[in-house]
This record gives C-alpha cells, sequence and structure tokens, in this order.
C-alpha cells in the first residue's frame, strides 16, 4: 500500500471494464494494519545486508558467481558463495520499477500491479488432486493443468494463473512448456509459471510468450507471461532457476523469487529472524536482476511459515504465517517492489474448519497490507493437492476479504438519516426505498449455511458439496475463448523443437 | 565416581550440548571407562530420556536434533579408542542418504540423517545433487542395508526411479531396502517406483528404517 505510485494514474481501466467486472480485485482499501514500525523494517533490513555482506548466499550458477564477481562481489567459487557490499545491493535495488503490467492474452483482464491492487490467482506445483468427477485422489496429468485453468477462466475471483498442477504425464526437462500452454489454452487470464527451472525451458517459454504476446516489442509492455522461482533456504539459491529468470528477465518478463523459509529448520525460531534470512535471498536475487538488466520488471515472493515443533514439518498455516502475509508486504514496499504473497495452502487435509480458518486469516493478512499478487486458491495438504471445493471456498473467502477491505463508508447517504426519521421506533427499514437502494451492497455468501437447522438436518449436505457442485457447473458450461489455433501450433512447434535441442545437447 | 561420570554423560545430551559431551567423553576415556560402557551406560541414558519427553510431548524436535548431534560428538571421541581395542559399537544398521541428482534441497534429507543415527543407525550423508553411480558406488562400500534418496523438485523426484533401476540392473536391489522422501512423495509413487517406504517428516523416517531392518 505504501508504494510511491507513478504520477497521473498512469494505468487505468477503460470504463467498460469497471462496468464488466471480469476480475474481481481488491483496491482503494479502507482497511489498513500496523504490522511492524519504519524502524522495525529498517532494523530488518539493516541485519538483511550485514547478513548478505558478512555470511553471504549460495548461487550455485558458474554464470550467476561470474556476473556477480564482475559486479564488485567478494565470491568464493568453491563454496559458491557470494558476499556483497550493502551499497551495491541498495542500489541495484532502487532500479527496480515500483508498478507495471502483468499482461492477459484479453487486454481488458491486465493486471496492473501499482500498489493498489490484489489479485488472486490459483496455488501452484502441486502433485495430486481430488479428481471431480470420481472425487478420489490421483496424482496429476497435464489435462488437469488445462481442466483448472478452464474454471479458473470462468472464475471472476481469479485474477491470474500459477500453474496449477504438474504435468507428470509429460517429460521432466519440458513438462513447464506443456503447462504454460494448456493454460493458454483455456484462459485468457495472465500466466505465472513457477515450474521453470533451466536456461533451455526458459528460453523456450520466452519464445512461447512472443508468440502469444505477438512480438518481442509487445510481451515487454504487455507480458503475458511471468516468472516465480524458489530460493533454497537458507541463504541459498537453485541455480538452474537464477539461470532461468535472467532469460526471462532479459526478455522483459516479470521475475520473482519466493522465499519459503520455516522457522526452526531452514530459518531461525524466531519471525524476525525468520524475515532476516528470506529477505536476503530475495534481495540478492532480485539484486542481480537489477545489475544485469536495470530497470527490469521484478516481484518479491513469499511464503514463510514455521516448521512443526513436533515433526519439522512444513505447516502450511498458523499463526506465523498471517503475520508473516503482512510483514513480508511491509519489506516489499520498503524495496518498492510488487509482492506475491502464498496465502491460503492451508495445512488440512479436507475442507473444513483448519481450512477455513488458515486461508481466511492468511488471506485477510495479505490483503490488508495490500500484497499485490495473492497465492493461490485450491490446494490442501500445504499445497500438494488440488482441490476444486477448496478452490470454490478460497474464493469465497477472498470475496469476503474484499468485501471488507472496502470498509465502512460514512457520508449522508450511509448515515441513512433519512430512512431512519421515516421508519422510526419500532418501524420496519425493509419497507424503505434507502433499502432497496443499498441491499445489494450487503454481501450473499455461496457456501455459508444459512438454512434452518431441520434443513439441514434432512439434506445432510454443505459446503464442501455446493462448492463442488459450483466448479463442475463451471467445467461443464464455462467455455473460454481459444488460443488462434495457428498461434498453438507454433508453441508446439517450440516445445518440440526445445526437446529435440535437448536430447542433442550434450550433457553438462 | 564413575557414576557422577555416567550422569554427566547423560546431562550432555539431555542438554543437548555437544561441547560438554565432547569435555566428558575424553574424561571418561582419562578415568580408562571403556568406551562402550560410556555409551550405553551414560550416553545412551540421556537420548533415551529425551527419546521419552518427546513421546511424551514434552521435548520438541529441535532438542531431538541437539541430542543427536551432541551424541555424534561424544561417538568422535570414543571412536577412536573403540577401534583400537576392536570392540565395535552396534548399530542398527548402515543408511546411505542422498538428495538426487539436479537438486539440491539439504535440510530434510539432513535432518533425516541426525534422526537417524540418534536412533542408533550409522549414517553415510552424501550430501545434495548426487548422481546415481556415486549413490551405488557407496551402498557397496559400505554394504548398505538402507539406501534414502531425497527430491524436493517434481521434475527431480523422477531421479529417485532411477537410482532404484540403477540398482535392480547392477543386482543391489534385493541386499538394499529404498526410502524415499520430500515433499511430492506420495504413497502412490513409493509403489510406482517399487521403493520401500517413505515418510513425510523425519520422525515417522525413524519408525520406518527400523521396520525395514526388521526392528519394531
Amino acid at each position: 500500500m505504501g508504494r510511491w505510485l507513478l504520477p497521473n494514474n498512469w494505468w487505468v481501466y477503460p470504463e467498460a471494464v469497471i462496468m464488466s467486472n471480469l476480475i474481481k480485485s481488491i483496491t482503494n482499501p479502507k482497511l489498513s494494519i500496523n504490522i511492524l514500525t519504519d524502524e522495525e523494517v529498517r532494523q530488518i533490513h539493516h541485519a538483511t545486508l550485514i547478513t548478505i555482506e558478512s555470511v553471504g548466499v549460495r548461487f550455485p550458477s558458474k554464470k550467476a558467481l561470474t556476473l556477480w564477481e564482475a559486479f564488485g562481489a567478494n565470491v568464493d567459487h568453491d563454496k559458491q558463495i557470494i558476499k556483497v557490499k550493502a551499497d551495491t545491493i541498495e542500489k541495484a535495488l532502487n532500479k527496480a520499477p515500483p508498478a507495471y503490467v502483468l499482461g492477459a492474452r484479453d487486454p481488458q483482464q491486465d493486471c496492473p500491479l501499482d500498489g493498489n491492487h490484489v489479485f488472486l490467482a490459483t496455488d501452484g506445483c502441486g502433485v495430486e488432486i481430488i479428481d471431480i468427477n470420481n472425487s478420489k485422489r490421483r496424482s496429476s496429468c497435464l489435462q488437469d493443468v488445462a481442466d483448472i485453468a478452464c474454471i479458473a477462466d470462468g472464475t471472476e475471483e481469479i485474477g491470474f494463473h500459477w500453474v496449477a498442477l504438474s504435468a507428470q504425464d509429460k517429460p521432466p526437462e519440458s513438462r513447464g512448456l506443456y503447462e504454460i500452454q494448456a493454460v493458454w489454452q483455456n484462459s485468457t487470464k495472465h500466466v505465472q509459471t513457477e515450474s521453470i527451472y533451466n536456461e533451455a525451458e526458459a528460453q523456450a517459454a520466452v519464445e512461447m510468450a512472443t508468440v502469444v504476446a505477438g512480438g518481442s516489442q509487445a510481451l515487454r509492455e504487455r507480458p503475458v507471461l511471468s516468472i516465480m522461482q524458489c530460493t533454497a533456504s537458507p541463504l541459498g539459491q537453485d541455480g538452474g532457476s537464477i539461470e532461468a529468470a535472467l532469460i526471462a528477465a532479459e526478455a522483459g518478463l516479470p521475475t520473482g523469487f519466493m522465499t519459503m523459509a520455516a522457522n526452526l529448520t531452514t530459518g531461525p525460531a524466531t519471525l524476525a529472524g525468520n524475515l532476516v534470512v528470506g529477505n536476503a535471498e530475495v534481495l540478492t536475487a532480485l539484486a542481480l536482476i537489477q545489475l544485469v538488466y536495470p530497470g527490469a520488471p521484478v516481484f518479491y515472493a513469499a511464503a514463510q511459515t514455521s516448521s512443526d515443533l513436533r515433526t519439522g514439518a512444513y505447516t502450511g498455516g498458523g499463526p506465523e504465517d498471517f503475520l508473516y502475509g503482512a510483514a513480508t508486504n511491509r519489506l516489499a514496499d520498503f524495496y518498492n517492489v510488487p509482492l506475491s504473497m502464498g496465502a491460503f495452502a492451508t495445512g488440512a487435509k479436507d475442507p473444513n474448519w483448519q481450512a477455513g480458518l488458515e486461508n481466511s486469516l492468511s488471506a485477510f493478512m495479505a490483503c490488508v497490507s495490500m500484497a499485490d499478487m495473492l497465492l493461490g486458491a485450491g490446494f490442501l495438504h500445504g499445497s500438494r493437492i488440488w482441490s476444486y471445493p477448496q478452490m470454490m471456498l478460497d474464493c469465497e473467502i477472498f470475496s469476503i476479504v474484499h468485501k471488507m477491505m472496502g470498509g465502512i463508508v460514512v457520508n449522508d447517504e450511509t448515515l441513512a438519516l433519512g430512512a431512519i426519521a421515516s421508519a422510526g421506533p419500532g418501524g420496519n427499514f425493509l419497507t424503505q426505498p434507502h433499502t432497496l437502494q443499498h441491499m445489494r451492497e450487503v454481501f450473499l455468501p455461496n457456501y455459508m449455511d444459512r438454512r434452518p437447522y431441520n434443513t439441514w438436518e434432512e439434506k445432510g449436505d454443505d459446503a464442501r458439496d455446493w462448492a463442488l457442485e459450483k466448479a463442475r457447473k463451471t467445467y461443464n458450461n464455462h467455455v473460454p475463448k481459444s488460443l488462434d489455433p495457428k498461434l498453438d501450433k507454433e508453441l508446439g512447434r517450440i516445445i518440440a523443437a526445445m526437446e529435440v535441442n535437448i536430447k542433442s545437447a550434450p550433457k553438462t | 565416581m564413575n557414576q557422577e561420570l555416567f550422569n554427566q554423560m547423560s546431562q550432555s545430551i539431555v542438554d543437548g550440548n555437544p561441547k560438554a559431551a565432547a569435555v566428558v567423553a575424553q574424561a571418561a576415556l582419562d578415568a580408562g571407562i571403556n568406551p562402550l560402557e560410556a555409551i550405553t551406560k551414560g550416553f545412551v541414558i540421556g537420548v533415551d530420556r529425551v527419546g521419552a519427553a518427546f513421546t511424551n510431548g514434552d521435548a520438541f524436535l529441535p532438542e531431538l536434533v541437539m541430542a543427536g548431534e551432541s551424541m555424534k560428538a561424544a561417538v568422535a571421541v570414543l571412536e577412536p579408542e573403540m577401534r583400537r581395542s576392536g570392540t565395535e559399537r552396534k548399530t542398527l544398521g548402515r543408511v546411505v542418504l542422498a538428495t538426487v541428482e539436479g537438486d539440491i534441497h539439504e535440510i530434510g534429507k539432513s535432518l533425516v540423517g541426525t534422526m537417524l543415527s540418534a536412533a542408533g543407525f550409522e549414517v553415510f550423508d552424501l550430501g545434495v545433487n548426487v548422481p546415481a553411480e556415486k549413490i551405488l558406488l557407496k551402498i557397496r562400500e559400505v554394504n548398505a542395508s538402507i539406501v534414502g534418496l531425497s527430491a524436493l523438485l517434481t521434475t527431480t523426484m523422477v531421479r529417485q526411479r532411477e537410482v532404484i533401476d540403477a540398482l535392480e540392473k547392477e543386482d543391489l536391489r534385493a541386499s538394499v531396502k529404498v526410502m524415499v522422501g520430500g515433499a511430492p512423495v506420495t504413497r502412490e509413487w513409493v509403489a510406482q517406483i517399487r521403493a520401500d517406504g517413505y515418510s513425510e517428516d523425519a520422525i515417522g523416517a525413524v519408525v520406518v528404517a527400523k521396520q525395514l531392518v526388521g526392528i519394531s
């Protein structure tokens, strides 16, 4: 929320789009939260710079290490650790643009990352799915990626896509390409991939995005693809991911780095310390991109959590997650770059009490601090198992938070003095014209059980059933605007060429 | 006199203090205590105490890990003397651990290693990004009874299968149990690649490893 905005409403929705309401995003919030003071943010920043300069961060990539050396970092090639002066990091980060657009195949669905919008995406990178037809759990495949993209395309709360599941029926080296093709075939919304891990695949992804955008300049102006990479906590990067991000950044694709540093295992037990570890990972990655391609669109990404005290397992929820959701946004604001925040992602095994609690609080904390991108709807068991009912329930949580973020509007009209006087003591507001005029401002849930007790007793169904029904309905009825067959063929050709190249290239 | 030293040994484990464990291990050697006796009457008592507290819900994973690290420090001091006198500490079996080729995620695998060695296994941790040939070489070299393969990425998970294929090709499969782990690993995946066991966390990994070597 506190990001400096570009002057003169540099990005304005055309009037028609506001009316058509294609994508529901949070904007002009009335609520805010004070999670860290300015002084506390500075302390975290300072501790991060000390960590980067004296402890260092591992970059297991020859290319990245060579680049860092050229930019004056202290590089230990054996340990693959770079140590960088505070000044270098700060100057590099200053070059990052504070705002830009995530382009969509349909320009009306572009997502402006301007500090005044929160867009929800599907969550991503899962490996299993509860089948939409028989509700049985199974491994994920490419068709699932396509199906989820189609349903997300027809769901107004979803602003853009993460590739929801891993297409495990496709070869690992080109899987990420089939996945983005499947999403473009089934949706006009922006695609952010989190599963492209090497240069060759990134190169092909850039080619594909260029085809979809209609040329490399068009791609720079409205990038239809963005790339998110994970860091390797604590204090490390994945070499292939860094190299892939550099390829994407060169083409003008927004690139982001997500830390998942977790209390107790990959980060200190304390929240502030874990923020420092994650911050050092993200800042060094963003700084490298800015040093190599100054002004390239980048974003901060985080899904920090705590490990379970008893087992060390990834938790995917709990009060620590909720606090990180808001705190990380303060950090991203401090560095003046957009944030992609991991919210939702409950550890629950079923869309139940735990799922509702975790996903509501994590979504609220990330939204109230105005995370630009909100990840993500649809998963159970800590982002591992896709559930269509959970996706729909998450969308409703987003809608509820959306409503809450509008806050309470106070003016002559909303104070309703006329209606109050007209109804008077013991009167009925249902008969007031003022009520008719404003009733649609009252939130109408899809999945809350407000029926009489006996109806519930007789039917025995609940939110999970209704959410599944809604997903099935969208799946059966929604027809996404298809990708031009010529373009689609071209995408297929690029993937095939990449696969041939990989096979003939010498193994490194 | 010796009992007091045994108490200190046990306490160094409970405190999770590797330095103190090493010092008291040296003191035991200086006092002429048999190193095996130091382990069974001293340090192992501490491990058992932490283990029991953990089972009761009074101790947490970091305490378990630090107890394991302290045990390692004590054994490192006692080992040369054991070797010299030809006595060997009985272990539950030898485990080779590695994160598969193409994957650099280390923490989960290392945590499993610490838990397994605290439980009494002898662990050979090959680190990350380890090619199948290197894993097979180590299994042969130490005559391992278990190999643990870690992978965090859906794209590197397939390497777990490659290691199993290699084991079969080299006629090693029958002599070694295969455990796999990592966030994307599921029971179905374990069945599909014909591995022997998996766990979603390090505590569960110990239970599985014990089952695989026939100890319940």
